[in-house]
């Protein structure tokens, strides 16, 4: 019913003593994703309790892993280390690696992108608020929810969503259960413009995803990233797509928040992104009131139902 | 983070890329001073503000250029006079300008040819790339739009850096030969160097110049910093001048929050950089104008609210205010508490419509219906932008 991670999945938390990590730990323990281990440099063979839980924690991501079966870490380490904390994940050989920080310097992530590249860990993020792929639970508990995005407003469904920015996942997914349809899995690739894991990437997961009928995508000003994601649609992907961009009424040269989203020239505009998704038939949101609509619309027209 | 042409060539200086003599004056008292530093012979007097389009500027006394080419010294100094503390406005500072508070003395130089030389972030690759171009002292979007073969690029592989035979690369395509060549490749070197130990966004020379006497000079300097990476640069931090950035945006980054004003007279409050973003884009939809984007995060607290209640009035051009908050961790009472403190606070008496949805809802509604205060409640996005739009037309 997901990409890349499911209910079943075991992840550990590096930064999970640091109040950021420990606060989202908990609630991902609350939620009922498999949490089996911490990584602190430092306190290994201390424990992060939780109501009946009772987390190791190690002093590294290689001795986490092989000590409990963790596949996936979610990284909640502050700015300075986190470069490192990544580059740790994929030495330790783990399936995925989700940096949730924010305020990592670019330079750092340029070398992190090149290290990382013909490794077997795929990074998502950072600057992101992670991954969500929900259970069959109420409120879709059971699920595995890896970062900061909210559990609770998931249902567990069939409808993929990719996404730059946090709040506008949980907009989208919000509308989306309100109407009683579920997700597969919702990705945030994160606001940096150096990331790991692109809109393209998610895309063709989705698109290869059978229990996936069909996608949001979100983007923003800046790069080309949904251009690209948006050509390849066009030519590969027979499910519905509806697509939303944000900053249409960014001033050029000034970053909105996000380290990426800036416009530097005509082809990384909100009015070029939105020209191109109409052009490769990727139905567009008028307004993000309008994702699960603009959703649903695109179903209709493919003649697919969702749930 | 942006620094000025002077405290560019300078930071060229230390990585050494060669840039004409030169001396910055910040009063009248200084110029003689800073012109005794210089060569006898021509000078270039250069108005220091964080903006393009000098050259071409007019102040709003009507003096026109904010660039001048002076024969004299006691040309210099007389033109520098007509600039220093007053008004520059050029095609990148808006109609209201801004207000020239250093001025830079360099030599003239010989020039033989202008060149163009960036270095920047390329995020197809996400590598560092390195722009040149023979068509230099131009405007580049318009060289990389009308003659784009005229542009060279080089992708540096971080693992390794700067490989010397990409350097012979733009040196060959630059058509440097003899001395230029030798003078031009040590260039490129330096400042991929200052590009990559300073955490530069971006370093660009235009024009890039050479001189009858095979010299290789950076004629003008542009440098911006990635703002993640001052935690490292402290020397570098000491270089932001805070008169040339927005006394509000100031203030809302010592508050953790993230604001940049705009021309619009509807506010808005909003957690999340792309919600705050399509805040200000679904204002516009329904016929208003956004005064700013402001991002309070994603852990908001009372005290940041009540911050960026008091940065948004303080913004004369605001008619009208749109909270829009999705909790999904935060608590929606959290951000209610925060709005009535402020309001109470600072005596609000525009139209404020709020939108809140997610983490505690119902609590954080109540909050703002048993305040007593004039709240207008917006379902969705879109309910809440159409009443702001209506309550200020």
């Amino acid at each position: 019913m997901s990409i890349l991670i499911t209910p079943a999945t075991k992840i550990l938390i590096q930064g999970i003593t640091g109040e950021f990590g420990a606060r989202h730990t908990r609630l991902s323990l609350d939620y009922g994703t498999q949490v089996v281990a911490g990584v602190t440099p430092g306190k290994g063979g201390q424990f992060f309790e939780h109501g009946a839980h009772r987390v190791p924690i190690f002093n590294s991501v290689a001795d986490a892993a092989k000590a409990t079966g963790a596949t996936v870490s979610a990284i909640f380490v502050p700015p300075p280390f986190a470069a490192d904390a990544i580059l740790e994940c994929a030495d330790a050989g783990l399936d995925l690696a989700v940096a949730i920080t924010e305020g990592i310097p670019i330079r750092d992530m340029v070398r992190v992108k090149r290290a990382m590249q013909g490794r077997r860990t795929r990074l998502v993020g950072p600057n992101c608020p992670g991954m969500v792929s929900p259970g069959p639970g109420k409120d879709s508990h059971g699920g595995c929810r890896i970062g900061i995005a909210p559990g609770y407003i998931n249902k567990q469904g069939h409808v993929g969503v990719v996404s730059r920015s946090g709040t506008l996942t949980y907009e989208a997914v919000f509308q989306l259960t309100t109407k009683g349809i579920g997700q597969s899995t919702t990705v945030g690739i994160g606001g940096d413009p150096v990331n790991g894991t692109s809109h393209l990437d998610v895309i063709k997961l989705f698109n290869a995803d059978p229990d996936t009928h069909g996608i949001i995508l979100i983007g923003e000003i800046g790069g080309n990233a949904e251009v690209e994601a948006a050509r390849w649609i066009k030519a590969n992907c027979q499910k519905p797509v509806a697509g939303f961009i944000a900053g249409a009424t960014a001033p050029a040269g000034r970053r909105m928040g996000h380290a990426g989203a800036i416009v530097g020239g005509a082809e990384d505009t909100a009015a070029a992104k939105i020209a191109v998704f109409k052009e490769c038939g990727i139905e567009v949101a008028i307004t993000p009131s309008d994702m699960a609509d603009a959703l649903l619309r695109a179903a209709k027209a493919r003649g697919v139902t969702l749930s | 983070m942006n620094i000025h042409e002077y405290q560019a060539k300078a930071l060229f200086e230390k990585y050494g890329v060669p840039v004409p003599k030169g001396a910055p004056a910040k009063s009248a008292a200084e110029f003689d001073a800073a012109l005794a530093a210089l060569p006898d012979g021509a000078v270039m007097v250069k108005s220091q503000i964080h903006a393009g389009g000098r050259g071409k500027g007019t102040f709003t006394n009507g003096f026109k250029g904010g660039v001048k080419f002076c024969a004299t010294k006691a040309e210099a100094k007389e033109k520098a006079g007509a600039m220093l503390g007053q008004t520059l406005v050029t095609v990148q500072t808006g109609p209201a300008g801004r207000k020239v508070q250093t001025v830079y003395f360099t030599a003239a130089s010989d020039i033989k040819k202008e060149y163009y030389l960036a270095i920047l972030l390329d995020r197809a690759s996400s590598r560092p790339v390195i722009v040149a171009s023979t068509e230099g002292g131009v405007e580049i979007e318009k060289v990389a739009h009308a003659t784009p073969e005229k542009i060279t690029k080089v992708v540096v592989d971080p693992a390794v850096g700067l490989a010397d035979f990409q350097v012979r690369d733009l040196i060959f395509k630059l058509g440097f030969t003899g001395p230029e060549a030798k003078n031009a490749a040590k260039l490129i070197r330096n400042l991929y160097a200052c590009y990559w130990e300073t955490d530069a966004a971006m370093v660009e020379v235009n024009p890039l110049i050479t001189t009858p006497a095979g010299e290789v000079l950076a004629l003008d300097g542009k440098v911006s910093f990635d703002d993640n990476a001052l935690f490292r640069h402290p020397e570098i931090v000491a270089l932001r001048d805070l008169n040339e950035e927005d006394p509000k945006e100031i203030e809302a980054s010592k508050h953790g929050l993230n604001y940049i004003a705009l021309d619009g007279n509807i506010a808005c409050l909003v957690n999340g950089a792309g919600l705050a973003m399509s805040t200000m884009d679904i204002i516009k939809h329904f016929g208003g104008t956004p005064a700013n984007f402001l991002d309070v995060g994603g852990g908001a607290t009372r005290e940041q609210v009540v911050a960026a209640f008091k940065i948004i009035l303080g913004d004369k051009n605001v008619k009208g205010i749109l909270v829009n908050i999705f909790g999904g961790i935060m608590d929606c009472n959290v951000i209610a508490q925060g709005i009535v403190d402020a309001v109470k606070e600072v005596g609000l008496k525009l139209p404020l419509v709020v939108r809140l949805e997610g983490n505690n809802v119902v609590a954080g509604k109540a909050t703002l219906a048993a305040s007593g205060l004039k709240v207008v409640a917006g379902d969705t996005m879109a309910d809440a932008a159409q009443k702001i739009v209506k309550l200020v037309a």
